[in-house]
């Protein structure tokens, strides 16, 4: 089992981080890109399928430690493979 | 009155603040490793500058979660005075001790110079012996500094007078160019709602001898020994 996390930045903050991806890739001559925001993806090996309890746990992981509520968002996945 | 210096690893001003605190007359400052669990008989915390966990994850992500994080949340429940500068800032953010977070300068560089502050209210155990309007000069030493909260909590701020500390001009004129780091309002110190856990990412604690360029932090901890100052 595996779960992946998907950590960007909410909407309302500003990323330059992903400004400056921006402007490198339009530097690159590709007009056609209106904005990057860049985020963090993590991926976790788990032992096993996890319970109600433990997928419970996990997201109050992934809003606690993984991500930062006040600025960012997280997406949580869960699969077999 | 006695303060802990909290270490973590990677926290690399512990020196600056310790050194900082025993200069002054009746005050003195122990080191305490994260791995501890008491702060019994100390009188203030502070949580000094570095880069806690390398940054990992993000500014101080997890040194949030060591093991002297709950002694220092109950010691600002029990009204102890708890300050965080720079990177301590950034862990009080992520401990939720204080509103908002610390995010990547607007300009992506890390900077390092000195700013000037304005005092936005003396009425703080960290400012009181300050005047409002009062401007003071001291280094920053930062890349992710940029001060951020949503909308509700910036007005909440404002309105309960928890901005200590705006970036301004040496005038004490707000402006872009005097903003280091892109943070919301020029916003460089906040206070708890209670008023006593205060960040900030200005180093009070490299401007304390006019050999360092400036004298003007020492205020800082000069006015968290006033203990006639009654929040």
């Amino acid at each position: 089992m595996k779960a992946t996390v998907v950590v960007m930045p909410k909407a309302s903050v500003l990323d330059p981080q992903g400004v400056a991806v921006k402007n490198a890739v339009h530097s690159l001559g590709l007009a056609a890109v209106e904005s990057i925001r860049v985020g963090k993806v993590m991926e976790i090996e788990l032992s096993g399928p996890l319970d109600a309890a433990g997928e419970k746990q996990l997201h109050t992981i992934c809003h606690e430690l993984l991500s930062n509520p006040v600025i960012e968002d997280y997406r949580l996945e869960i699969s077999a493979s | 009155m006695k303060f802990a210096v909290i270490r973590f690893p990677g926290s690399n001003c512990d020196q600056d603040c310790q050194r900082s605190i025993d200069a002054l007359p009746g005050a003195s400052a122990e080191y305490v490793w994260h791995k501890e669990t008491s702060l019994a008989g100390y009188d203030a915390m502070v949580l000094p500058g570095g880069f806690s966990y390398g940054d990992y994850l993000r500014c101080g992500a997890i040194a949030r979660f060591s093991p002297i994080m709950p002694a220092v949340r109950a010691a600002a429940a029990e009204g102890k005075l708890v300050i965080g500068i720079c990177n301590g800032f950034q862990i009080l953010c992520e401990a939720g001790l204080l509103p908002g977070a610390l995010v990547r300068n607007e300009k992506l560089h890390f900077v390092c110079r000195d700013t000037w502050l304005r005092v936005e209210t003396a009425e703080t155990p960290f400012t009181n012996r300050c005047a409002a309007g009062d401007i003071l000069k001291i280094p920053v030493a930062h890349g992710e500094g940029r001060y951020t909260a949503d909308t509700e909590t910036l007005a909440e701020l404002n309105a309960n007078g928890q901005v200590v500390l705006r970036y301004t001009e040496a005038n004490g004129q707000v402006s872009p160019a005097a903003n280091p780091n892109g943070s919301m309002e020029n916003i460089a110190g906040v206070c708890n709602a209670a008023r006593n856990v205060f960040g900030l990412m200005p180093h009070p604690d490299r401007a304390t001898e006019q050999r360092l360029g400036s004298e003007d932090g020492r205020v800082i901890f000069e006015s968290m020994l006033n203990l006639s100052y009654v929040a």
